[in-house]
């Protein structure tokens, strides 16, 4: 079974976000930029069904400019075996994504599509569920457990409440969140040999895909910034203030 | 213009995201209406009957609804969306995992964690885990959103609104519902209780977390946990606040342990006020703590539970 994993890249979770000084997005410039953490996951997961012998191929793909073959070969470093770069130098969104994906889907014709439930920068989670509407793929989102049996794949997905287990017939699309397993380090070894696997890259506009977005980004502030208060001395004057001061108990 | 707003319940209760949904959704139009979709859920449509501003009510009764599978939501949602203008759900892992499906073969865009409604096509949304806020507006014929209750007062309950049951039967081959483990509890749900404790890596082991219980039974508080208590194994993963688990607002919020990295605070910094205990007083938390007690947790939560 083949499996598609289309990944992001994100700024890096440990650096700090900062706005414009004009409002108008976030600054990117000169910041660490990494494979998206879910986007991760899902690459490890589809590793690890290789090595269980569940998959035969895992081909990676992301949708960017020339940067991103730089998490494309991430990709390939953890275990996959060949990439493919969709090149725009628009920023897409969620839709636009999906249709892309949904004609590499019917090209490549996986047998399991695993992708981030979310990425950390737009914070959308929306990419996975898209593609399985566009595709007629069943889903399993949210995904703390993927076992695949036969013609079919049971996913244990984390919900409000707790867990719910699934089953779906394959093809099937799976997003992962962050129990689903801890992904590898690349050893040096491979991320040599990762710069010889094949990445081929695409444009974006030989899929017939409408690129333009509907939705305008008007501004891009900092959250506002909480003021913190006052320490007090002990339990006494914790609980009095709680009771005469900000009356919530 | 018409608002459907997607009701948010177990079958048996209706929760109290959707009457904040309804909130969000009045700012978009006046004119809001509310689908239940499950299984022998008479009597959520009945509650959700009584929000103030709806002028109907309707009901799917079904039980390929039941377990609100994706495929069968998505698909009953998307041919009810002819008559609607807008359709909002709450940002849960209910709402997360249909709507996009709705958007996609509405062939729209979707507006996720709506935080606020500026006017009928523009919205504001957290982005880079709430280190960000976007303010953007959609020019899609049909607005899809997802609405991160927490940000909106619930609508009250003086409403009669209509009844109406709809015959609508979508049913996915392709997914099938197996089990589920839900987390049985006494007390209120995270991201509806008014008081929240939570506990983090100070606690120091999952036992521990027992301290809180009498101060929770007290205050008729929920009980949750930082990603660090998660991870360290010490509770389980549902009982987690922050960016990756559940965005709350409540009333009053205590930090027990809690250094308060980040990825916590964005799950947790709109509570109205916020009570910080922790040994270390150069923890970040304090920085945001309206009340902040320096010292040893397990001498202060002992005194705690004994003032209440």
């Amino acid at each position: 079974m083949k499996i598609l994993v289309p990944v992001k890249r994100a700024i890096d979770y440990n650096v700090k976000v900062r706005v414009k000084a004009d409002n108008s997005a976030v600054d990117l410039t000169n910041t660490k930029m990494s494979i998206n953490p879910f986007c991760e996951i899902a690459v490890e997961e589809a590793v690890r069904l290789k090595e269980k012998g569940v998959a035969t191929e895992i081909v990676v793909i992301s949708v960017g400019d020339k940067s991103c073959q730089e998490q494309l070969r991430t990709a390939l470093a953890l275990g996959a075996d060949r990439a493919i770069q969709i090149d725009t130098a628009d920023t897409l969104d969620s839709l636009q994504i999906a249709k892309l994906l949904s004609k590499v889907v019917e090209e490549e014709q996986p047998g399991l599509v695993i992708l981030g439930k979310q990425s950390i920068d737009s914070d959308n989670n929306q990419t996975g569920q898209m593609l399985a509407a566009l595709t007629g793929m069943p889903q399993g989102t949210f995904a703390s457990e993927v076992v695949v049996d036969g013609e079919k794949v049971n996913v244990t997905r984390e919900i409000d409440g707790g867990l719910q287990t699934v089953s779906l017939s394959l093809p099937a699309v799976v997003t992962t969140d962050l129990r689903l397993n801890e992904p590898r380090y690349a050893t040096l070894p491979n991320i040599m040999k990762a710069k010889r696997k094949p990445l081929e890259v695409k444009a974006a506009a030989e899929f017939g895909v409408e690129l333009a977005s509907n939705v305008k980004i008007l501004k891009v502030t900092p959250p506002a910034q909480r003021e913190g208060g006052v320490k007090v001395a002990d339990v006494a004057e914790l609980v009095a203030k709680l009771k005469t001061e900000a009356k919530v108990i | 213009m018409t608002v459907l707003v997607y009701a948010e319940h177990d079958n048996q209760q209706l929760k109290s995201e959707t009457h904040k949904l309804v909130t969000a959704a009045s700012k978009m139009s006046s004119d809001v209406q509310i689908l239940v979709a499950g299984k022998g859920c008479a009597y959520v449509a009945q509650q959700a009957a009584k929000i103030a501003g709806v002028s109907k009510v309707l009901v799917a009764d079904s039980a390929d609804y039941e377990y609100q599978l994706a495929e069968n939501i998505g698909d009953l949602v998307t041919e009810l969306a002819t008559g609607y203008t807008h359709i909002a759900a709450a940002a849960t892992t209910t709402g997360k995992n249909f709507m996009p499906r709705v958007a996609a073969l509405l062939d729209v865009a979707q507006i996720s964690d709506v935080i606020a409604v500026e006017s009928e096509d523009t919205f504001v949304r957290p982005i880079y885990a709430g280190n960000a806020i976007a303010t953007v507006q959609s020019s899609d014929t049909k607005k899809v959103l997802t609405v991160r209750a927490s940000a909106f007062d619930a609508a009250d309950e003086s409403g009669a609104a209509s009844v109406e049951s709809i015959d609508i039967l979508k049913v996915s081959e392709k997914s099938a519902f197996v089990s589920a483990e839900l987390t049985e509890s006494e007390r209120p749900e995270l991201t509806a209780a008014e008081v929240i404790i939570s506990g983090g890596r100070g606690m120091q082991n999952g036992e521990n977390f027992s301290l809180l219980n009498g101060i929770a039974d007290k205050l008729g508080a929920a009980i949750g946990a930082s990603r660090a208590a998660v991870d360290a194994g010490f509770v389980p993963n549902d009982m987690q606040v922050g960016q990756t688990g559940k965005i709350v607002a409540p009333q009053l919020y205590i930090a027990v342990g809690i250094s308060g990295a980040i990825q916590h605070l964005a799950g947790m910094k709109d509570s109205k006020i916020i009570v910080a205990i922790n040994k270390d007083e150069e923890a970040p938390i304090f920085q945001v703590a309206d009340y902040g007690l320096v010292g040893d947790l397990f001498e202060i939560l002992p005194e705690l539970e004994g003032a209440l």
